[in-house]
């Protein structure tokens, strides 16, 4: 059987991917597929604990990140395209208008 | 021993495949990395008696979300990452000269530290308890989670479908071309 602790790494490490990620790439499309590791480093880490603790809790957690990681998806991705329209770009480096 | 072997190819393709996913420069190469990464995702969550969320992150993840963001890369012209105009690196340069890049790794590091410090230093780790697949077995899985999902979970359950409506027409309303027609 496999170990809590090993999951808790695995999904420590996806989080960890993903941070590095968002402050790494400069393209925003490519800082939204980040944020989707997260939450699903987020998702691993729930799954194991409602396994490793007998309670269905934990994958109806999954299921209503799901629903926002989808939500989240659609939203982001219209600000991008409304994002692109107005200002012609989609790197992080360019868009500072409100850089101090 | 086999568990223990599947759970090692699932994860170390995770790993992998997410680490290609933020390294590539190719926009599409790197969502179908992702999309590998999601794959072996649920294939985790079969090995944790989570069937249906393995079905449902296949569905919604690699059906959904990734084909939505494929759509998205295909309207743009710009299919590799490079530094923008106002870059620090320079124009063209690759994300890895930018200075922003030894700080996020070590941030990155950082916080792996400090969530694993924090795991195995609390005493949740000592409350498991003894897992019987019998007792999934005997329930079927599905049916624990719908019966969960419309009694106790209802009101968050409505929030939820709630939240994907104002989704809906936000997404119409931010994406759409009608503002510019009225301009």
């Amino acid at each position: 059987m496999v170990p809590l602790e090993w999951y808790l790494i695995l999904g420590f490490l996806l989080f960890s991917i993903g941070v590095v990620g968002v402050l790494v790439r400069r393209s925003i499309i490519m800082i939204l597929l980040s944020i989707e590791l997260m939450l699903n480093s987020a998702n691993i880490t729930f799954i194991a604990y409602a396994y490793y603790l007998q309670n269905i809790t934990g994958q109806i957690m999954v299921f209503f990140i799901l629903t926002m990681a989808a939500a989240e998806v659609a939203l982001g991705l219209a600000l991008v395209i409304a994002l692109y329209r107005v200002r012609g770009t989609l790197n992080a480096d360019d868009i500072n208008l409100l850089k101090w | 021993m086999i568990p223990q072997l599947l759970f090692f190819y699932f994860a170390g393709m995770t790993v992998l495949f997410a680490i290609v996913a933020i390294s590539a420069r190719d926009l599409v190469f790197s969502a179908l990395s992702l999309l590998v990464t999601f794959i072996h995702i649920a294939g985790l969550y079969i090995l944790l008696h989570a069937e249906f969320i393995a079905a449902v992150q296949i569905i919604v993840y690699a059906g959904a979300i990734l084909v939505l963001y494929l759509f998205v890369l295909m309207l743009f012209n710009e299919k590799t990452e490079t530094s923008g105009q106002k870059s620090p690196a320079g124009h063209g340069a690759p994300f890895y000269l930018h200075p922003q890049f030894p700080v996020a790794i070590f941030l990155g590091l950082v916080l792996f530290g400090l969530m694993a410090l924090a795991a195995f230093r609390s005493e949740i780790l000592e409350q498991k308890v003894v897992t019987t697949v019998a007792g999934v077995a005997t329930t079927g899985h599905t049916q624990m989670i719908g019966t969960a999902l419309y009694t106790d979970f209802l009101f968050p359950f409505e929030i939820a479908s709630f939240i994907l409506l104002v989704a809906l027409i936000g997404s119409i309303l931010l994406a759409g071309r009608h503002l510019e027609r009225k301009r």
